[in-house]
């Protein structure tokens, strides 16, 4: 499709429980299941869902970092979109270049025995992008995109405080001059204050540098202000894609109303009524049949428990994986 | 009416090799009987060490230098900082018990959950727990009607337990059945916390349960006992904002059941709006506001709490977050006069060279205090 930077085609990574004497793999955690979805070029994409729903594994398959059981990943690079499941060794490596990360903890994915110059300048060593004099001068100029300067050349991650951390990792990530950066959770370590500063700088670099973001988290505040697109995982499936303001009006799965009602809201006065979900997120091992989401779902039915909702567009590009959500709708009073 | 804690001038310092560190200056603040009390502050502002200390858990090099610390409790009143450690150790967990932040670290690995529970109440209530068996061996004795040994083991058991109860425990015989007898009680109270299958729980070990079911359990061991006053450090941090809601919703009930009096510590604004009847805010070791959770939110006073109240995104807005500039002060060397000089929009001279007291809000409101020479 035009302008998409990113398709994603039934893409499953499984990983294997092995087992016997063989190590023969008994059964399998479905992390990401059927995920298709895609991404156009200098959006702003975010993932949410709850603890072990697979969302970071999507993200790591994206990047090749876990291999993919099944499905495409289709990445335009020099305008035709080009499946890069299948790429190995230099080939996948020059692609790396394209695709970067910033993970979750600074304080455990900076080297701590590695000099800030040389741990941004470690991605221009690897991809022959720059040397001597000419990779420092690069390297302090991307310290000075993040907010930091050339004193901090010198210096170990140590000697940084949280935010400025971060602002490492995602130097980092700009070095080799991405396309595409995964941000995973990345403001879920720090306070609000300085969460407020970062936020505030990738927009800002989005929109400098064109960058296309996918943003993994958990924290709906935050993915509401960032991004444009929301798509929300259940289980290793996606249950609900849209735009964003769309989502947070109108939202049909009962998962996301759900997830939506338990954000806590910094305002006494605002009354909402709480939707409590009962019990946890079932074992990806075995998940339940039908809609992964009936144990839980008050509007579940037969047809819930035995065959899987497919995502169906609602209007607008609105995707919503739901049996019932006429029910729903009409329950929450959402137009349709 | 009395409240039931009252903190005044509390002052924490930690000895360390790069210098002392005034982690707690002066604090004071009281929390009523029966409210909800959020402390909220970033990482590093002493809300831990300030709760810690109540419970007199601050360890060396840390020390408490001075400073009160009320309990007031059935018309007698203990200063916490004074009292002797049997004092303490027989305070916490029955009086004062603490739900501590990461539920996987608070629990022992090796212990089984029934084993942990129990625990306080074989601590706290071994005299109930040794009436609740002999009523059990009344019970089975009226079943089997009044065969001599059963008569002869009730009265062994009546003497031995009246006799020596604080040594039971490590009696071979009797001690296991005050255990059993514990491990019952404790499947009662993760009932009473809406655990499913209980008798099950109790069997296993921490690492079998998830995320939600292990800060339950943290929380069934520190209401164990119905503690007067119950600490929270920040129990939802580390879980999914389903499980998150779940516990907070619980946290409420349980507050309405044993009319607990309940110190809550969070970072996160949004659970203290949602939780709190009042709220202390923390900066480097200083209290900057106290306040009704409503008026916090709609007329926030201190420099830094509007700061912290504009960093957070609302729902709706895209309009560009606002940050506080510059860095929390370092706490062996903090900033003299009022320790947020350095990153305040509105400092003074007299900022920078006196500290500012507790003032009234406008109006000389005084259920509303800030610590700044704006509103002197």
């Amino acid at each position: 499709m035009e302008g998409h930077l990113i398709e994603i085609r039934d893409l499953k990574t499984y990983y294997p429980i092995r087992g016997g004497v063989i190590g023969r793999a008994k059964n399998f955690v479905r992390a990401v299941d059927e995920v298709s979805l895609f991404l156009r070029r200098g959006e702003c994409l975010g993932l949410v869902g709850e603890s072990g729903c697979g969302k970071t594994t999507l993200g790591k398959t994206i990047l090749q970092l876990e291999k993919a059981t099944a499905g495409q990943i289709l990445l335009d690079l020099s305008g035709k979109l080009q499946d890069i499941t299948a790429l190995r060794g230099k080939r996948l490596k020059r692609l790396r270049e394209k695709l970067q990360i910033v993970f979750q903890d600074p304080s455990t994915s900076l080297n701590p025995r590695m000099l800030v110059k040389n741990i941004i300048g470690e991605a221009l060593a690897i991809h022959h992008l720059a040397r001597g004099r000419e990779r420092i001068t690069h390297v302090s100029g991307l310290l000075k995109a993040v907010g930091l300067n050339e004193d901090h050349l010198m210096r170990y991650p140590h000697e940084f405080s949280g935010g400025q951390r971060q602002r490492i990792a995602i130097a980092r990530a700009l070095a080799t001059n991405p396309d595409f950066i995964i941000l995973d959770e990345p403001t879920s370590a720090l306070d609000v204050s300085v969460q407020a500063q970062i936020l505030n700088l990738l927009i800002d670099l989005k929109n400098e540098l064109n960058l296309t973001y996918l943003f993994i988290t958990h924290h709906l505040l935050v993915v509401e202000h960032v991004s444009d697109r929301i798509a929300v995982m259940y289980l290793g499936k996606l249950v609900e894609l849209s735009k964003t303001s769309d989502l947070f009006r109108r939202a049909f799965h009962p998962y996301t109303i759900a997830l939506l009602s338990a954000i806590p809201i910094p305002d006494p006065d605002m009354q909402r009524e709480r939707i409590i979900l009962t019990g946890d997120v079932p074992d990806p091992i075995d998940p339940p049949t039908g809609c992964r989401f009936h144990p839980r779902c008050a509007f579940a039915e037969t047809l819930c428990r035995e065959v899987e909702p497919q995502l169906e567009d609602v209007g607008g590009g609105h995707l919503v994986a739901c049996h019932r959500r006429e029910a729903v709708a009409k329950k929450y009073g959402i137009e349709v | 009416m009395q409240p039931i804690l009252d903190i005044e001038k509390l002052e924490v310092n930690f000895y360390t090799y790069e210098g002392v560190v005034q982690a707690i200056d002066e604090i004071s603040f009281t929390l009523e009987d029966g409210d909800t009390l959020g402390v909220v502050g970033e990482t590093g502002c002493g809300k831990s060490v300030a709760v810690l200390s109540i419970l007199r858990l601050i360890l060396p090099p840390g020390r408490i230098e001075s400073g009160k610390i009320l309990y007031n409790t059935a018309g007698s009143s203990y200063d916490l900082v004074q009292k002797s450690e049997e004092f303490m150790r027989e305070l916490r967990g029955n009086d004062v018990s603490m739900i501590f932040q990461e539920a996987g670290n608070a629990l022992n690995p090796v212990l089984t959950i029934g084993e942990q529970v129990s625990e306080s109440f074989l601590l706290h209530r071994q005299g109930e727990l040794c009436e609740s068996v002999l009523k059990n061996i009344d019970e089975k004795m009226e079943v089997s009607g009044s065969a001599p040994f059963i008569q002869l083991a009730r009265r062994r058991y009546g003497r031995k337990l009246n006799k020596a109860r604080g040594n039971l425990l490590r009696d071979r015989r009797y001690g296991c059945l005050l255990r059993r007898e514990a491990v019952r009680w404790s499947v009662d109270l993760l009932r009473s916390l809406g655990i499913p299958n209980p008798e099950q729980v109790v069997k296993r070990y921490p690492h079998e349960l998830s995320g939600g079911m292990q800060q339950r359990v943290v929380i069934s061991m520190a209401l164990a006992c119905n503690p007067a006053v119950l600490i929270a450090d920040e129990p939802t941090s580390n879980l999914d904002v389903t499980i998150q809601a779940q516990i907070l919703r619980l946290i409420e009930d349980l507050k309405e059941r044993y009319h607990s009096s309940i110190l809550f510590i969070t970072h996160d604004l949004g659970v203290v709006s949602e939780i709190a009847d009042k709220v202390i805010v923390l900066y480097a070791g200083t209290l900057v506001e106290f306040s009704k959770v409503r008026e916090l939110f709609k007329k926030p006073l201190h420099p830094y709490t509007k700061a912290l109240l504009h960093s957070v995104p609302r729902l709706g807005s895209r309009e560009r977050l606002e940050s506080i500039r510059g860095n929390v002060p370092n706490l062996i060397d903090p900033p003299s006069g009022c320790r947020f000089h350095p990153r305040c929009p509105y400092v003074m001279d007299i900022c920078r060279e006196r500290k500012p007291q507790l003032y009234r809000g406008p109006g000389g409101d005084e259920h509303h205090l800030v610590a700044c020479f704006l509103y002197r």
